[in-house]
């Protein structure tokens, strides 16, 4: 090894760790943008739980326990509010930084490559998601919602659901043309957020309407959520975590390859 | 050769050379209101999704999928199918929040992006023309937004009374309750990401507890009382009465509320953007 002094970046020594440092530095002014950031899913808990929790006290799960409906709602608030956040950051963010501010253009210049900057963004989104989802999971066990000691996998869980969201979110992001583009995220973004049996369980949907429900990735966040908050666990979970990862290998390696071709061509 | 007559000289005709008449106040918000239009004009169908797919997705979400617990459980909703009990405030909110987009970025645009508004003021447009004539393509685009749920809703016979026609005025009323105070926010905002605040920290949680998807009543007494003060829920009130046709003295108390927005409105508004262009 030739010996470096501490600090001066080579390639091939993970360098996508200066692509989030850079974001680091960038939220300082955006503090407001970033604590606010937890409050749409606590909201929606406390709506959904103390509102229609009155008007539905007991949800039966598709694993077959009886629940309150907070408890019911409670992950599937924190699977949709991992994939918003993963969305947000993945989708405008990006677009920005590539369209507008040029940022990727400036990172290429200098050691760092295309895969350093999908890597780089989505340890970001996967760092923001994954507190987002600690406060959420504090908020959920102090109000009650919380059934099961497995219940502290579930910050972890969110970050595959992340994990999953912000490399297809990016990758989706590199054919924008314009902020118009985006109407088409929120077509993808809203039908899962109320479609994903986050807000009644699968067994609601009409039978033909089941097999497509399931073959979303909301539905396995959603259901690997659920499993883990009310202690549903089995390894049948494994395979929620599996359609994730693969969902967020796949899109690192198609985004990489995206902003080669877009910036180095 | 002789001019036809139309072309012929009239007194204060403005295509002519030298002194004009001033243009009439009418004519001044119609020009206004004439840009906006046409530039929705351009443009409506970019909010196609977040007007008409949108809530027809939260109808059926809510009115349907949850509805269906809710109807199990504990039979609706006061004796009302949960269905029926969420579309009419479903109105209600689709008027907010077509004020709320219209009345943020748009506006902070105008004031920032493209100076179209200070662009307006270098013509014999005033300031209450500009707020006037913007509000009646808002307004428009609100009445709109709400007709169209009245009518996706009634596919699903989500009501039981023809009188749900005055949901659309109602809606009406709450874009201008919502829209006239955001102009005033907005001609105040030192940037936009205050937008994404008030995003998320009024309107979420006013579409959240303001008796759209739950009677307020089942709240914590503060958090009811906090209701009250909202122009939304006095919106939810008015629209859900429509629905059933069954309307109360309490009605006049709501359309006071909805109305004392717009007015205490207008003059924030009025204060706020003459500040921002004029001084």
């Amino acid at each position: 090894m030739t010996a470096l002094p501490p600090g001066v970046l080579t390639p091939g020594l993970a360098m996508w760790r200066s692509v989030v440092e850079r974001n680091l530095v960038s939220f300082r002014r955006q503090w407001a943008a970033f604590v606010t950031g937890f409050a749409e899913p606590v909201f929606y808990l406390l709506s959904l739980g103390i509102g229609v929790g009155s008007l539905v006290p007991f949800v039966t799960t598709d694993g077959g326990s009886r629940v309150t409906y907070a408890a019911f709602v409670a992950p599937a608030m924190l699977a949709a509010s991992a994939m918003n956040g993963a969305v947000m950051d993945s989708t405008f963010n990006v677009f920005f930084k590539l369209k507008y501010a040029k940022i990727y253009d400036a990172v290429l210049a200098t050691p760092l490559g295309p895969r350093d900057i999908a890597v780089g963004e989505v340890a970001w989104s996967l760092i923001r998601g994954g507190v987002y989802a600690l406060v959420f999971y504090l908020v959920a066990l102090a109000v009650g919602v919380v059934e099961s000691w497995w219940s502290v996998l579930a910050v972890p869980a969110a970050i595959f659901i992340g994990l999953a969201f912000s490399a297809v979110g990016m990758f989706a992001t590199t054919f924008m043309r314009s902020w118009v583009d985006f109407d088409w995220i929120m077509l993808v973004i809203q039908p899962l957020f109320l479609l994903s049996a986050t807000f009644f369980p699968l067994a609601t949907y009409p039978g033909w309407a089941q097999p497509i429900v399931m073959a979303t990735p909301l539905y396995h966040g959603v259901a690997l959520e659920r499993g883990l908050m009310l202690g549903e666990v089995g390894w049948g979970l494994l395979w929620h975590v599996g359609y994730l990862l693969v969902l967020g290998v796949v899109g690192i390696w198609a985004t990489s390859r995206r902003i080669e071709t877009l910036l180095r061509a | 050769m002789a001019l036809p007559s139309s072309t012929a000289p009239r007194a204060g005709a403005r295509h002519l050379h030298g002194a004009r008449s001033p243009l009439r106040p009418i004519e001044r918000v119609l020009a206004v209101a004439g840009y906006f239009a046409v530039v929705y004009k351009r443009t409506w169908q970019g909010s196609l999704f977040s007007r008409f797919v949108s809530p027809l997705l939260f109808l059926l979400a809510m009115g349907l999928g949850l509805g269906s617990l809710v109807d199990a459980a504990s039979g609706g909703v006061d004796g009302v199918p949960y269905l029926a009990f969420v579309a009419p405030g479903m109105v209600a909110v689709q008027a907010m929040m077509t004020a709320v987009s219209e009345s943020t970025y748009p506006v902070y645009g105008l004031f920032t992006w493209n100076r179209m508004y200070h662009t307006m003021l270098a013509t014999p447009l005033r300031v209450s023309d500009l707020l006037l004539g913007h509000l009646m393509v808002v307004a428009a685009q609100g009445t709109i937004a709400a007709a169209a749920f009245v009518l996706v809703a009634a596919i699903f016979s989500s009501f039981s009374s023809a009188w749900v026609v005055l949901a659309v005025p109602v809606g009406l009323l709450v874009t201008l309750a919502f829209a006239i105070p955001l102009f005033g926010f907005t001609a105040r905002a030192k940037g936009d990401s205050s937008f994404n605040v008030v995003y998320r920290l009024v309107i979420t949680p006013l579409m959240l507890f303001s008796g759209v998807f739950f009677p307020v009543d089942r709240l914590p007494f503060v958090l009811e009382a906090l209701a009250w003060l909202t122009p939304l829920w006095h919106g939810v009130e008015l629209t859900r009465g429509a629905a059933t046709g069954e309307f109360a003295a309490v009605d006049i108390v709501h359309l006071a509320v909805l109305l004392t927005f717009i007015g205490f409105g207008w003059v924030y508004a009025h204060t706020g953007m003459t500040r921002k262009l004029v001084s």
